[in-house]
């Protein structure tokens, strides 16, 4: 079954398009009969081509100079859905993808669905599913009244494929007035270097929990990640205690990882860092307490002390190296 | 300065979950504060501090009359509340609860800034912040995770991915705190004592004049089907006695990972 125009909120990363989008254009494919990107970003000739390949057949991109990207993408989505009427417009669960389906809902009067994993139609509905209780329950729920629908999706909830399309045309969008939300204006960028590959993107995931026992000993989490080329994560424990910055941070409230290997040092597996790495190919979990939910999810557990088995580990695979 | 801060009060989060005969979620019994609105109020009393004028006013919209997140607030130090009850508001979504809540913020009139935490711990949309942001036509700054307020602005460091940016509004504006940002403080006896003859204004929907704008047929949206997600299968455990690194060498060198 398909509907007839899915849109998807396509935001910028740098000079690219965030791969969130291509996701959702992937699914969006699948859904719709026509296939269109919103783009907030500067250079949107450059990404032209990626977002066709994905699907898009058109770019409608709008500048969002200095001011919050979401703020500028949902007034200018407000005003293209005048315009063009597409039937669904999807975002991605990310800061400026919640700022954006935020502000355009209130100013189309239109509900929203978040977090959501899926979505499919079924007749004349459109229907998207969300995990509740920490990952434990799938909820469907279908919008009711009038088009567009709106709805934000957690990354990783589809795999980006290309269609093998032509570039999308670009539509330059010009005077989008975000009024007063448009007011909130970007001084400056603090980027903080970061080696390795992103942790959403890494096939090898790296996590510690409270079970490290004080910060210093992250440097075990960080050692056996960068032996491993992968990126190093946290639960929510030690973000919160400070060890480490909320951008590690894997869970309901944090980021959702996919890798082929997930490795959890010292963390319980509470149902909310769950529902952030279940999806991972391979879990190997080492955990002190052989009762420890994580266990139930992994494909190897060590019952023992990471301060025993991450060195020896770490050793191991240096001696290979 | 005056700050509003929206606090939710919810079922206590260390409970396990569970959905009502109509699929919104059980919120009998006694309600608390969500922790990550404690980060919001800390936040306002610190900006009215430095200020050195002002107050902080707390916004709810919770079941059955609930005051005691607010009682928990109030204690912190907060001057005053607006409690939003009716049960005309069961099955509002996120955005008719925004509606509700910019009404009260209007409400209580003067407000230079509100304060909202990133998502709550139940529901977590995480876009209650900006559409009370649109409905007022304030600029929203969201994901703060230090704020600083003066000459007629506010400016935030805002969480990025790679880091964060320095945003900066012209007030009144809205903004919303990340968690663990300051730390809360825990009421003293005589903040708990005080909390209790702090006034709370309890209102309506029809008070606020959203009738029929807010609950079930305001929501548009319908739960259609709720199911027991696919469990993982557990595989492998084993004790570590001294060489349980060469099992994971072993499981990784099958995966090719190494
Ligand atoms: C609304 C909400 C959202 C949340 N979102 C997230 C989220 O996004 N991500 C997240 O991670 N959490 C989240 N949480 C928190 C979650 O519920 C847990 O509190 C958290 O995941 C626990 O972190 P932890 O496993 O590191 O710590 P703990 O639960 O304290 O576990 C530590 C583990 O280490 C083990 N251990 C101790 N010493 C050793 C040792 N020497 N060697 C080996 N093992 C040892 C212990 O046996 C224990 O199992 C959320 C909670 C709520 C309410
Ligand atoms: C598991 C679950 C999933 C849901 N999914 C959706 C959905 O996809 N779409 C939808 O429209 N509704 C959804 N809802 C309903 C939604 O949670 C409620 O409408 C709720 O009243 C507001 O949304 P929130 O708590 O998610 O807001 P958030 O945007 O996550 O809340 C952010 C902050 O806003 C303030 N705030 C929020 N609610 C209140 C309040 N009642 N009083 C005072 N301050 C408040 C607090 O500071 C809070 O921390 C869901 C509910 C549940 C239990």
């Amino acid at each position: 079954m398909s509907i007839g125009k899915v849109w998807v909120l396509a935001e910028a990363d740098g000079d690219e398009v965030a791969s969130a989008a291509l996701e959702l254009l992937t699914k969006a494919r699948e859904i719709g009969d026509t296939v269109e990107a919103v783009y907030v970003g500067s250079s949107a000739d450059a990404v032209a081509g990626v977002l066709g390949e994905h699907g898009a057949t058109t770019v409608y991109a709008v500048d969002p100079g200095d001011s919050l990207s979401g703020a500028v993408g949902a007034a200018a989505l407000e005003k293209l859905i005048g315009e063009h009427s597409p039937d669904l417009v999807m975002f991605d669960q990310s800061y400026d993808g919640r700022d954006a389906i935020a502000g355009l809902s209130a100013r189309i009067d239109r509900t929203v669905l978040t977090n959501s994993a899926d979505i499919r139609i079924d007749g004349d509905q459109v229907r998207a599913t969300t995990a509740i209780f920490g990952g434990t329950q799938i909820v469907e729920t279908a919008f009711e009244g009038e088009a567009p629908y709106l709805a934000a999706f957690r990354p990783k909830s589809f795999v980006a494929e290309p269609s093998g399309g032509a570039a999308a045309a670009v539509v330059a969008v010009d005077g989008v007035d975000a009024g007063r939300a448009g007011e909130a204006k970007v001084l400056d960028r603090h980027v903080e270097e970061a080696e390795g590959p992103k942790l959403e993107e890494a096939e090898v995931v790296v996590s510690g929990g409270r079970g490290l026992g004080e910060a210093e000993h992250y440097a075990l989490v960080e050692t056996l990640a960068k032996l491993l080329k992968g990126a190093p994560g946290a639960s929510r424990a030690i973000v919160d205690a400070g060890w480490v910055p909320y951008s590690h941070q894997v869970g309901q409230t944090g980021k959702t990882v996919k890798p082929k290997v997930y490795i959890a040092l010292g963390i319980s597996g509470a149902t909310q860092h769950l529902v952030g790495m279940k999806g991972a190919d391979n879990i190997i979990a080492v955990n002190k307490d052989a009762e420890a939910p994580i266990f139930s999810v992994s494909d190897l557990g060590i019952v023992g002390d990471v301060h025993k088995v991450v060195p020896k580990l770490i050793e191991a695979l240096e001696a290979r190296a | 300065m005056n700050v509003v801060v929206c606090v939710k009060q919810i079922p206590d989060p260390a409970a396990p979950g569970a959905l009502d005969s109509d699929n919104t979620l059980t919120r009998e019994g006694k309600l608390i504060l969500d922790e990550s609105d404690s980060f919001g109020v800390e936040m306002a009393l610190q900006l009215v501090d430095t200020a050195g004028e002002g107050e902080v006013t707390l916004v709810s919209m919770a079941p059955n009359n609930e005051v005691s997140g607010l009682r928990t607030a109030l204690a912190m130090g907060a001057a005053k509340a607006v409690l939003i009850s009716d049960e005309a508001l069961a099955g509002t979504d996120a955005l008719g609860t925004a509606k509700v809540l910019a009404k009260a913020v209007e409400r209580v009139g003067d407000a230079d800034l509100v304060l909202t935490s990133t998502e709550s711990t139940d529901g977590y949309t995480g876009t209650i912040p900006t559409q009370i942001g649109q409905l007022l036509d304030w600029p929203a700054l969201t994901f703060a995770k230090h704020i600083e307020v003066g000459d007629g602005k506010v400016t935030i460091q805002r969480q990025t991915e790679a880091g964060y940016d320095t945003v900066e509004a012209p007030l009144p504006a809205v903004a919303s705190v990340t968690a663990g940002v300051v730390e809360p403080r825990y009421p003293s006896f005589k903040g708990i004592m005080a909390a209790k003859n702090k006034p709370v204004d309890e209102v309506t929907v029809a008070d606020l004049g959203l009738d029929g704008q807010v609950g079930w047929s305001g929501a548009h949206q319908a739960i259609t089907a709720v199911e027991a997600a696919p469990e993982r299968e557990a595989g492998e455990k084993i004790e570590d006695e001294g060489d349980a690194h060469e099992n994971i060498v072993s499981f990784l060198d099958e995966l090719k990972v190494i």
